[in-house]
Order: C-alpha cells, then structure tokens, then sequence
C-alpha cells in the first residue's frame, strides 16, 4: 500500500487547507498519494472540485472526530 | 482544463473586503484561472515591504474573523502569485500618492500600473472589486 504524506490543516479556515495541499503537491511526485486532515467544512467540497479541475484524483473522504480526511493523488 | 481571466480590483482597508479579495484571488489563481490583481488606495499601505499592520474590521464578521485561524489576506495574495501565477500590479497613481516606488513594495508584486493597461488586460475578464 502507498504510504499517504499527511497534511495537517486542522484548524485553519477555508482556503487555507487547499493552500496547504497544492503546496505539498507542486513538491511531490507523480503518483504519490497525500491526505489532508481538515476541520473546515467547506474544504470537504472544495478540495474534490479543484482535484477535478486541474487532473489529479480524488481518493474520497471520511470523517472522523470531527476532522476530514481527505485523500488525493498527483497524477501530472 | 476550462480557464477564466478573472481581474480583482483592491482598493478597500478593511478587513473583511481584503479577505474576500485575497481568497478570491488565490483560490481562482490556483484553479487555473488568469489572475490580475490590480492594488490601490486604503489596501495599497498593507503591501509595503515589511508591513504587518492588521485590517480594521469593518463590521460584526470581521470581528469574528479576526478571533480565529484564519489565512492572513498577505499569505493569501503571495500563495496567488506562487502557486498560481497571479500578476498582483500596484496602481501608479497610489504610489505617486504615497511618495514611494514600486521598490518599496512586497517582493511578489509586480511593476506599478497604470489604469489604461489595467483596462486593456481586463477587458475580456471577469471584473471584481473590493
């Protein structure tokens, strides 16, 4: 199984966990797997659609605790 | 992938339309989008070099804002032109103003411009303004 970098963005407001994601994704390879932990909601919708626009996957997401996982790939 | 020009014009000092101006601007920087982002006025002092100043608020949600983690406009603004490739201009005339030159500014602006070329490069854009 490909081991998934964590991003920890509990706490911050919306953009701030989508920031941190592309930050983490312009420094991985393609093909890694990245899982953003957030505790804002709206992320939840955000980070599927610009995962959408721009060509990487999305894996899915999952509460748990009041904190989203939220997985995607880097495809490009 | 389905690309925008979108063009945002600052001219505000508050708090809350800096926000929404910087989220703005990077968030469509980062979908893709062509960003411009032209600076002026009252938004104009929090983007010399070094200047750290909080917004005011301007109203009950700006107070709330200002409780909580919420992404400084600055870091936003700057994350736009990283990560996304926003051109941030500040406007000539407000420097002309102030009594200083674009070299005073954040590192991440570009060259001071003036409304005639703003206009030009906005003119098949979305144009929003704070």
């Amino acid at each position: 199984m490909t081991e998934r970098q964590v991003i920890d963005a509990r706490g911050s407001f919306c953009p701030g966990p989508l920031m941190e994601l592309i930050g983490w994704i312009k420094m991985a390879q393609v093909g890694d797997e990245m899982e953003l932990l957030s505790t804002d909601n709206g992320s939840v919708a955000d980070v599927p659609e610009w995962v959408k626009k721009v060509g990487h996957e999305y894996l899915g997401a999952r509460e748990e605790a009041g904190v989203w996982h939220i997985a995607v790939k880097k495809l490009k | 992938m389905e690309s925008s020009k979108i063009s945002i014009v600052v001219v505000s000092g508050t708090l809350e339309r800096l926000q929404m101006a910087a989220m703005m601007a990077s968030v469509a920087a980062v979908s893709g989008n062509e960003v411009h982002v032209f600076l002026s006025m009252n938004a104009m002092p929090y983007f010399v070099k070094g200047d750290s100043t909080p917004a005011p608020a301007e109203g009950p949600f700006g107070t709330l804002m200002a409780g909580k983690k919420i992404p400084p406009f600055r870091t936003l603004f700057e994350q736009a032109v990283e990560l996304g490739e926003a051109k941030i201009n500040p406007c000539s005339m407000a420097l002309d103003v102030m009594g200083i030159d674009g070299k005073a500014l954040e590192p991440y602006l570009g060259e001071p411009m003036g409304l005639t070329k703003f206009l030009r490069d906005a003119r098949d854009a979305q144009v929003w303004t704070f």
